[in-house]
């Protein structure tokens, strides 16, 4: 039978839908064996060098990615549970690291990892990924301003837990002149990271 | 027509009048989206040209074998399918790009040119063709993205091509400028309003350059016949 005719029965449309189909899939699967350890490697190093961002190289000599510890957060965030990721220098715990998300953005999400010391003392927040306005908000990032640093030597009890705000909400901490939402996300995801640390100390630094 | 004439068309087609994005006024939302800087421009521009020249590439070699009743999920299919891994290999490899441009690959798949391509061109014509035609309206849709990132970031922040070393490694360092050294920035143009306006503007010039062409060639065809009365 010709193929112009062919062309026109359900049957042979059906069967060609299913080999595109079968054959994208095949191609995928291929790229994806190829890539996956890849874009792992890179995911594992992105992961590094935002832990290296607050937690000073002199303080660990272990592996922060193999040291870890799963902390229940106890309804205080909205997910269940918090990977925390332990330094170790000589088998003590020096201090300790995870990752934060302040959920109340100007537009969705704020990514950030923050370090804290045994004592509860910030070692240092920076933010990985966010959305925030260009020229406004954007000041949360480290390469913009150094807005983020006034978090670092900050605990629960420096300030007190009603300072810890930004300055319109009668707080410690500065606004951008023109965002005020941005910074107050990002102070107040911090306290709660404080908060939730202060907790589970005891998980976190045996 | 001349092969050669042929090809000369597909290009003055693809880069100047039948361009992406001013003959066709297709794509403006990847294109607002991404052209926050050159850079970015020429990043995106660059997965949409390797996309669009596969998809026609692919679409013309299968074009006998499939029924007009069923292409249009074939060619989606293939252009999902040359997205994803398109995605898969900056994340694998160009993975500092990838972080500036991620949310927006994904996106490639609703550039409606691509289909546009697959469907007017590649589906009725040889391979050869579909792939320069795929190269030139890639090439074109690339030129407005670098065009449209350039003004906008120069407008916004006085430089040129920042960042362009994490595109492809440092041998394209060289690209980045500092055009305007302790600018004070202009915000509105880093914002999609500020897209549309300089997209307008753009889009605005080429028509004027398409009048001024216009009129000279009847002005010529007109002097002549001048001088020959």
């Amino acid at each position: 039978m010709p193929l112009e005719q062919l062309k026109t029965r359900v049957s042979y449309q059906t069967l060609l839908l299913a080999g595109f189909a079968l054959a994208a899939s095949a191609l995928l699967g291929i790229g994806d064996w190829n890539t996956r350890d890849a874009i792992e490697m890179r995911r594992q190093e992105d992961l590094k060098a935002s832990l290296a961002q607050v937690i000073p190289d002199e303080l660990y000599d272990n592996d922060l990615l193999k040291s870890t510890v799963i902390v229940s957060t106890d309804g205080l965030s909205n997910v269940q549970e918090i990977l925390v990721y332990q330094a170790r220098k000589q088998g003590r715990t020096t201090a300790a690291a995870f990752l934060l998300t302040a959920p109340d953005g100007y537009s969705g999400n704020i990514d950030m990892v923050i370090g804290i010391g045994p004592n509860g003392e910030i070692l240092g927040v920076r933010v990985i990924a966010h959305a925030e306005t260009p020229g406004l908000g954007d000041k949360i990032e480290i390469a913009k301003s150094d807005w983020i640093l006034s978090f670092n030597g900050r605990s629960l009890e420096n300030p007190t837990v009603e300072q810890w705000a930004v300055k319109k909400d009668r707080g410690e901490f500065d606004q951008f002149s023109g965002a005020t939402i941005t910074p107050r996300a990002v102070v107040n995801a911090v306290r709660r990271g404080l908060l939730f640390f202060d907790m589970h100390r005891s998980e976190i630094v045996e | 027509m001349l092969l050669l004439e042929t090809y000369k068309k597909l290009a003055g087609e693809g880069l100047w009048h039948n361009n992406v994005v001013f003959g066709q006024n297709l794509a403006l939302c990847p294109l607002l989206a991404v052209t926050g800087t050159a850079t970015n421009g020429l990043g995106m521009g660059l997965a949409t040209l390797v996309v669009l020249v596969c998809s026609n590439g692919l679409v013309s070699l299968n074009r006998h074998l499939i029924p007009a009743e069923v292409r249009i999920p074939v060619f989606v299919l293939l252009i999902a399918a040359l997205v994803t891994l398109v995605d898969m290999t900056m994340n694998a490899w160009l993975h500092e790009m990838h972080k500036v441009l991620g949310l927006f690959i994904p996106l490639i798949v609703t550039n409606c040119s691509i289909l546009g391509r697959a469907e007017s061109y590649a589906s009725k014509n040889p391979l050869v063709l579909s792939l320069w035609d795929g190269l030139m309206m890639g090439f074109g849709f690339m030129l407005v993205l670098v065009l449209l990132g350039a003004v906008r970031e120069i407008i916004s922040s006085g430089t040129l091509f920042a960042n362009a070393s994490l595109l492809l490694g440092e041998s394209l360092s060289f690209l980045e400028v500092t055009l305007i050294p302790d600018y004070r920035g202009f915000l509105l143009t880093a914002l999609p309003p500020g897209g549309f306006i300089a997209i307008g503007f753009i889009i605005a010039g080429k028509r004027l350059v398409d009048r001024l062409f216009a009129a000279r060639t009847i002005r010529v065809t007109t002097g002549e016949a001048l001088t020959e009365s």
